[in-house]
């Protein structure tokens, strides 16, 4: 029973049998539920990849432990990167991504909605068979086992010679797969902003999360096509006797690096993105201003996508490279800082003489802020060559990436999932225990992540399943394992809160946040349709102009 | 670290010079307990320095250390003045509880401010990207002197091997160089190949880190002005045992390492009271990993044991050397570095016993 | 709060927008494009540096006719297009199958240089890099004229069965965007493999 074209009586709703519902979900090609299926599956994912942190960092307490093998060990460094990036960051920003854009720029749904829903099922798929291979990794005369090749899998490690059995080629499969999904999606964005804005909103109008997911979109398109190619090229050697990287034939060992880092950096701005445009939506709000400069946000963010392109090899300071290419890539990557400051200047510049409300989103934006910076810094200090030399591949680096990633992206997230849940789901989660959440995971976040610096300026290397006691690690990796359990409390607070604000929670208005975009016109949550007449805007902010019709932004932009 | 052979005796430390008779049993009792706890946890020997990259004795070290301030000082700056900013907004525009409930002014954007805060850090981007292609230079360009000491470093899994070519010298890793003194300078310039998959040269007081990568040479140097044990380990995920592809460095005097250069260079020199641990070793499949130079053993797989004896460690740093722990390597490797490419060797405790006492003379 | 009307204004211009399948067919020929950027890249890397086997100069044969027939099956489906926007449904037909035809013979022709190269000349995917990156480039490529011969079939069938009618012009010319992509990238192959890598 299709129930697509008239807004659901909730009362309704719930009195239908679970089987209906749930074709539903499986067969929709909503952008709304498509969303939030892309969201659910990353936190389940995020709930995995944290328990195979948790296992690492206990193998990690104290040195010479004996938690676990070190083939386990390698196991979940290589299962966790992999799961993080590709099974929870994107389809987490995706599914944000999928939910908000019709509803800010005021259409029915995205471009095409069928290539959404399979986009979603392939990447969902992907993960799925990447898991997989902790059952049938080592084939059918083996018992499991998943990659233990490190989630950027070198070259020849991942050679038959090196990797027996297929564990290696399920990381490939399964990344191979859910990266075709990933380029539906982006073709989907990008077609969705370019073509599908409501009456009036011209580009330099539409809201700062949709340009900042249009230069998502154009990274993906571009960026994860060298990663399948490179993977095409490695299933190649090891089942068709190529060459690409069989060095012993020739082949070359850092051209995979290469084609991997041609995808690996523009992917971390793929996921970074998407995080400045939660904070570009939510600090305005929060301050109750228009975000400062936003011409110079647009331009910024999308020098970022370009020269995010130019500074691949910074990941390869120490591969040997000459003088003139390290120095090339050290100067890239210190320009490619410039815009980055920029933002977090205009930010600054929003909070400015404005009125700052800290309810939980704005503080895991603020939070984000903070973190930000040091990130930023860090990487500064990661893109000086000759300090690479030492840091590279050392902790110090675990510590940077975990910075953005946690620190940064994690935040936001957080961030956008409390101002939007109310819209979603209707109803309005607990501050309380969202402050909660954000307390506890900040001080997890920081136990772990400051400290986790200090062992990788001392010498301590990454990926290691155990280290030499007397080198000055020791008490730096008992606090960082310390970190970990304060996190995971916060992360268990977050998920008590939602499930039960969505169960139990206050019914909520429309706009509970006293917001300007498009998405706050509409029910919480929206009808189907989203819209019952498209709307036409005027200005950047188009619920100011109509709570403001003395004042409209129109007159000033 | 004096030229005679070094018998390290586990919990005596330097200062220990006179064996008495009640010191002997005293020590005997010592190392019985702690080669129990060496097969546990493979303590780490004493002495060596712990790998901090803030204080270096060697100049690529040193350069690096200079820089990396450089940058941590004007990182810090930037930090502080952001900080400072973003604390001052968040304490000076809070919403305050007597708030009258009217929006404050928007601000859409000042060019002025913009273009202020675009042009300052291209300015330090500039400041700091000079200052750091210097060092690029300096280290990646630095010609090599005809004093230099060369080394041709070899990564495998899951150990290091290293040849003097010019000293007739085959080694495993434990890496022996000269003291170089920064007014004659006599650096050590190591070539970097891997035998299979990529590798890491890394101790932090003597350079940054370069990968050994397949079918690629790379090259580093190292010109170390204090003498010492440096310890280092590899730092390019490997494989399963990448965490105990432990470097050792002995930084020797100048006496000092000609007089090891000299004994290494020599072939192995056995007698006849271990010539049952000799046959042994030479008919069972040891010799087709290992080489020991004058017999016929001449494997490539594995670490030459010529002077095995004259190494502190077993297993690229997994164990200290003692018998013991010989003997657990050789019969159950896995207890000591699992997954290491070493196969247990599935001899008989006889054959085990004669065969650790002739490599217990491989000096 | 219910919702605010928003439909106050009227606007002074149309709101004239780019076409979703146009925009979304761009997007997949950037990502195509990225993918053959790095098959072109390893093959230009790893020039002369074959220890062993087959070389370039001793076995490769400029594809000229093959070529030929390519290119100008860029030039047929455009013609076909324009025809159909002209509403002349049984020309675009004609057209629409000439440029099968050339993509079909094109396809043939690749694989007799290859029965050449393999049984003949002896080269295969694992002999050395030159194989490894001739047959992997010139294969992927292939591959896309096969899925470009297989939305040609379809579009024939479709107009055999006389369901093709002018409003569909711009689905062709979506489409038609992907052939002439697979054209362009025919000619880097080409210029790569049979002109500079010789």
């Amino acid at each position: 029973m299709s129930s697509d074209s008239i807004a659901l009586n909730p009362a309704v709703e719930s009195t239908r049998p679970i089987g209906d519902r749930l074709h539903d979900w499986v067969t929709t090609v909503d952008h709304k539920k498509l969303g939030i299926m892309y969201i659910l599956y990353a936190l389940v994912f995020l709930v995995i990849g944290g328990i195979e942190a948790t296992i690492m960092r206990i193998q990690l307490i104290v040195p010479h432990n004996h938690f676990v093998s070190p083939q386990v060990f390698n196991e979940m460094f290589t299962m966790h990167g992999t799961t993080m990036i590709f099974f929870v960051a994107m389809p987490i920003m995706f599914g944000f991504a999928n939910y908000l854009l019709p509803l800010m720029i005021g259409a029915r749904d995205m471009a095409f909605p069928r290539l959404n829903a399979w986009s979603f099922w392939l990447a969902a798929f992907g993960g799925l068979l990447l898991y997989f291979s902790f059952i049938g990794g080592n084939g059918l005369y083996g018992a499991g086992g998943a990659p233990d090749v490190g989630w950027f899998a070198y070259a020849p490690l991942t050679a038959r010679v090196f990797s027996i059995g297929h564990s290696t080629d399920f990381w490939t499969l399964g990344l191979l797969v859910s990266g075709i999904g990933s380029i539906g999606t982006a073709a989907n964005i990008v077609a969705t902003v370019l073509c599908m804005r409501c009456p009036g909103m011209t580009l330099g109008k539409m809201p700062l999360l949709a340009w900042m997911n249009l230069v998502m979109a154009a990274l993906v398109l571009l960026a994860i096509s060298p990663l399948t190619a490179a993977q095409i090229m490695l299933s190649l050697d090891r089942y068709l006797g190529a060459h690409f990287f069989d060095t012993q034939a020739g082949g070359s060992a850092v051209i995979w690096m290469h084609f991997f880092w041609i995808f690996g950096h523009p992917e971390v701005y793929v996921l970074v993105i998407p995080a400045f445009a939660f904070a570009s939506e939510i600090i305005p709000v929060f301050s109750r201003k228009p975000i400062f400069g936003y011409p110079v946000m647009v331009a910024a963010t999308v020098a970022i996508g370009f020269v995010s392109f130019t500074v691949w090899a910074h990941h390869m300071f120490t591969v040997g490279m000459n003088s003139y290419a390290n120095s090339f890539f050290t100067i890239s990557t210190m320009i490619v800082g410039v815009p980055t400051g920029i933002k977090i200047f205009n930010w600054i510049g929003t909070m400015w003489g404005g009125k700052i409300q800290f309810k939980t989103p704005m503080l895991f934006c603020i939070g984000f802020l903070f973190q930000f910076l040091i990130a930023g810094l860090t990487g500064i200090m990661l893109a000086v060559a000759p300090f690479d030399w030492q840091l590279g591949n050392s902790y110090f680096v675990v510590a940077h990436f975990h910075y953005v990633i946690v620190g940064a992206i994690l935040f936001a997230l957080f961030g956008a999932f409390y101002y939007w849940f109310p819209k979603m789901s209707g109803r309005m989660y607990n501050e309380t225990l969202g402050k909660w959440h954000f307390w506890w995971f900040l001080i997890g976040f920081h136990l772990t992540f400051d400290f986790m610096h200090i062992p990788g300026l001392l010498g301590m290397p990454r990926r290691i399943y155990t280290y030499e006691p007397g080198r000055g690690w020791d008490i730096w990796n008992l606090i960082i394992t310390v970190g970990v359990f304060f996190q995971a409390a916060g992360i268990l607070v977050f998920v008590c809160n939602l499930l039960w604000s969505r169960i139990r929670g206050p019914v909520c208005t429309s706009d509970p946040w006293d917001a300007w975009t498009l998405e706050w016109s509409t029910s919480s949550p929206p009808p189907e349709y989203n819209f019952p007449t498209i709307p036409i805007v005027k200005s950047r902010r188009p619920l100011w102009d109509i709570k403001h019709p003395e004042d409209p932004d129109w007159k000033y932009e | 670290m004096t030229g005679k052979k070094i018998t390290r005796r586990r919990g005596v430390s330097d200062r220990e010079i006179i064996p008495g008779g009640s010191k002997i049993v005293g020590i005997g009792l010592l190392v019985a307990g702690c080669a129990l706890a060496a097969s546990l946890c493979f303590g780490a020997p004493a002495n060596p320095s712990p790998p901090n990259m803030f204080r270096p004795v060697s100049t690529p070290a040193d350069q690096v250390f200079h820089i990396s301030i450089f940058v941590l000082i004007i990182t810090a700056l930037i930090f502080a003045v952001v900080f400072c900013l973003l604390v001052y907004s968040l304490v000076k525009f809070r919403q305050k509880s007597d708030d009258d409930g009217r929006e404050p002014p928007p601000v859409y954007g000042s060019n002025q401010v913009e273009l202020a805060w675009t042009v300052l850090p291209i300015l330090i981007v500039l400041v700091l990207f000079l200052a750091t292609a210097r060092v690029i230079h300096s280290v990646e360009d630095a010609p090599k002197p005809p004093a230099a000491i060369e080394v041709i470093a070899i990564g495998h899994q899951f150990w290091w091997e290293f040849r003097y070519p010019a000293l007739g010298i085959v080694t495993a890793n434990e890496l022996h160089v000269p003291v170089s003194d920064p007014a004659h300078p006599t650096p050590t310039f190591i070539e970097l190949h891997s035998a299979d998959t990529d590798h890491s040269f890394w101790v932090p007081r003597l350079a940054g880190k370069t990968d050994l990568i397949p079918n690629r040479t790379n090259n580093m140097w190292i010109d170390p002005h204090e003498v010492g044990i440096y310890v280092g380990q590899c730092a390019q995920y490997c494989g399963t045992q990448h965490a105990k592809m432990l470097l050792r460095v002995y930084v020797d005097t100048k006496e000092q390492f000609r007089q090891w250069a000299q004994e290494e260079a020599q072939p192995a020199r056995a007698g006849d009271a271990v010539s049952e641990g000799r046959r042994v070793f030479e008919t069972t499949a040891c010799i087709n990993c290992h080489a020991i130079s004058g017999t016929v053993a001449d494997g490539q797989f594995g670490p030459d044991l010529t002077h095995l004896m004259s190494r502190e460690t077993i297993a690229s740093g997994a164990a200290l050397n003692t018998p013991e722990n010989l003997r657990l390597w050789i019969h159950d490797p896995e207890a000591i570095k699992p997954g290491s490419l070493m196969p247990a060797m599935q001899l008989s405790d006889q054959d085990l016993d004669a065969v650790i006492a002739y490599l217990e003379t491989l000096r | 709060m219910s919702s605010p009307s928003l439909t106050v204004s009227s606007l002074e211009s149309a709101w004239i927008l780019p076409s979703r399948g146009r925009v979304g067919m761009l997007c997949l020929i950037a990502a195509e494009s990225a993918m053959f950027t790095i098959f072109l890249v390893a093959y230009i890397f790893y020039i002369g540096k074959s220890q062993s086997g087959p070389t370039p100069k001793n076995v490769l044969e400029v594809p000229i006719f093959a070529t030929i027939c390519l290119l100008s099956s860029s030039l047929t489906i455009h013609f076909a297009v324009v025809a159909l926007r002209n509403a002349k449904s049984s020309l675009f037909a004609i057209w629409w199958f000439v440029t099968m035809a050339l993509g079909a013979i094109f396809l043939v022709e690749t694989g007799r240089e290859w029965h050449h190269l393999i049984f003949e000349n002896g080269l295969t995917i694992s002999s050395n890099l030159f194989g490894t990156t001739y047959y992997s480039l010139v294969g992927l490529h292939a591959f896309h004229v096969t899925v470009g011969l297989i939305g040609l079939a379809i579009g024939m069938i479709l107009a055999l069965l006389g369901k093709v009618k002018q409003e569909h012009n711009e689905r062709a010319d979506v489409f038609s965007l992907y052939w002439h992509f697979v054209d362009v990238v025919w000619i880097a192959v080409f210029t790569v493999v049979y002109v500079i890598g010789r």
